[in-house]
């Protein structure tokens, strides 16, 4: 159950490029057709489904705070995080270099398919992003981080493939001139991103987003009154000054 | 500009509108999106982004000519990342709550395109000099559009600028709010980032007809 909710809310709910704009640039630069978006698609879900996982091992066992615990004793006291980054990053490059050739020597027809994507692929904030909120938001099991990285990677695919279809077809409407091409990509984007918006009732009964956004919600309540109140404070204080 | 050649001064200018990273270039999109809701998170996000591309700009040109082509990509992200490392505790030291809200995004700015971009298109080919104010200007192009959408969010979204309620107090109705105006609060929502990213496109390239595509 918890495995098939975090699916479904990694792929709709938080979609990696509606809800968070990941890997945005290689999303506007690689949808002009349907055939090389999928190939994209494709490889970002590989890349993802191998580097999520893997950074999440690393995050466990040397990044966190105490994580060196399983060296000794005396390591316990040890916090690495601030690393994270630089090792995300190099886990990343290195893996889609490791991959790129792996798909080149055992299957070349997968390469030439997503060959091009690959180096393309390092950069693409959409990967790194995914290792980030693996980290930040405490993904317990190695299968949940396999689960989510696949998840987010398929919610990418579908973002990129649709906003492909979509400008295949819009090739031959009549779209004001200053807005052709990346205008209108940009506000067809956002109307699909105002679409996705409404998956995030599915999951209301155990969702934690609705949860953080009440609590937010609360926060910030709190925070305008704290402020009307020390607005009147003042008021009073000034009154008192003056008789 | 005294300080400045013609040539150099066109490097900070062109990026800022004809040649500007976000509408034209279209690098560095996805940090631009996220973390625009607020005017405060876009101007230190755009400080940010600034340091780390002027520095990594002149880190890149000083080593152009001993990094082996095959593995600069790899070399590359490791100068951005120890940048955005500088850029993250120091963040986390002083305004510990700005960096909470942009949460992720600062971590972003290692695969944002901007760096990677100028990194291969100029760093690579030029003297350290010119590649820091290359760096400069594509930062100012990009903090400029974070800013303009920033500006506009914060605004409709919560009638505040920079937390200053500048169009009035919206419990106790005064200002703008006392004739029946209402925060409109779909500007905090992350789709009208987009759409706001594509009405500037259209002004600026109604302005510029030369750079509409197709």
């Amino acid at each position: 159950m918890e495995h098939l909710e975090l699916f479904f809310k990694s792929i709709f709910i938080d979609n990696m490029v509606f809800a968070t704009f990941l890997g945005m640039c290689s999303y506007l630069a690689v949808s002009k057709k349907v055939s090389t978006a999928v190939g994209m698609g494709a490889a970002v879900i590989f890349v993802l489904a191998v580097t999520v996982p893997l950074n999440w091992l690393l995050d466990q066992y040397i990044l966190q705070d105490g994580a060196l615990a399983w060296l000794g004793p005396e390591y316990a006291q040890y916090d690495l995080s601030f690393l994270s980054f630089i090792l995300f990053i190099a886990t990343i490059a290195t893996m889609v270099q490791l991959v790129e050739i792996v798909v080149e020597k055992f299957s070349p027809s997968l390469y030439n398919s997503l060959g091009i994507f690959l180096p393309l692929i390092a950069v693409n904030c959409a990967i790194l992003g995914g290792s980030l909120f693996m980290q930040s938001r405490e993904i317990e099991t190695i299968g949940l981080a396999l689960n989510y990285g696949v998840a987010s990677g398929i919610g990418w695919f579908l973002a990129i493939v649709a906003i492909a279809a979509i400008r295949e077809k819009i090739r031959y409407s009549n779209v004001p001139a200053p807005l052709r091409g990346l205008g209108i990509t940009f506000i067809i984007t956002g109307l699909m991103a105002i679409g996705f918006m409404s998956f995030g009732g599915m999951l209301t009964s155990s969702g934690n987003k609705e949860e953080a956004d009440t609590e937010n919600v609360g926060v910030k309540t709190e925070m305008l009154q704290q402020e009307k109140i020390e607005s009147t404070q003042i008021v009073e204080v000034s009154k008192i000054t003056k008789q | 500009m005294g300080l400045l050649s013609k040539k150099d001064a066109k490097l900070i200018m062109d990026p800022l509108l004809d040649n500007n990273p976000i509408t034209i270039q279209v690098l560095g999109i996805c940090s631009a999106l996220a973390i625009t809701a607020e005017l405060k998170a876009s101007i230190v996000m755009a400080v940010s982004v600034m340091f780390v591309l002027g520095m990594g700009n002149v880190v890149i040109s000083l080593m152009r000519n001993i990094i082996p082509s095959k593995i600069r990509i790899i070399v590359q992200l490791v100068v951005v990342a120890a940048l955005v490392i500088i850029v993250d505790l120091v963040l986390k030291a002083f305004a510990y709550e700005l960096s909470k809200t942009l949460s992720v995004f600062v971590g972003l700015i290692i695969t944002n395109c901007i760096i990677m971009g100028r990194f291969e298109a100029f760093a690579l080919a030029n003297k350290p000099w010119r590649s820091f104010l290359d760096g400069i200007g594509n930062a100012l192009g990009y903090g400029l559009i974070l800013i303009i959408v920033g500006f506009f969010r914060e605004l409709l979204g919560s009638g505040t600028l920079l937390g200053f309620k500048v169009l009035g107090d919206p419990i106790e109705k005064t200002g703008v709010y006392s004739i029946g105006y209402e925060n409109n609060g779909f500007m905090l929502l992350s789709p009208m980032a987009l759409i706001i990213v594509g009405l500037i496109i259209w002004v600026q390239r109604s302005r510029n007809t030369t750079l509409i595509e197709d």
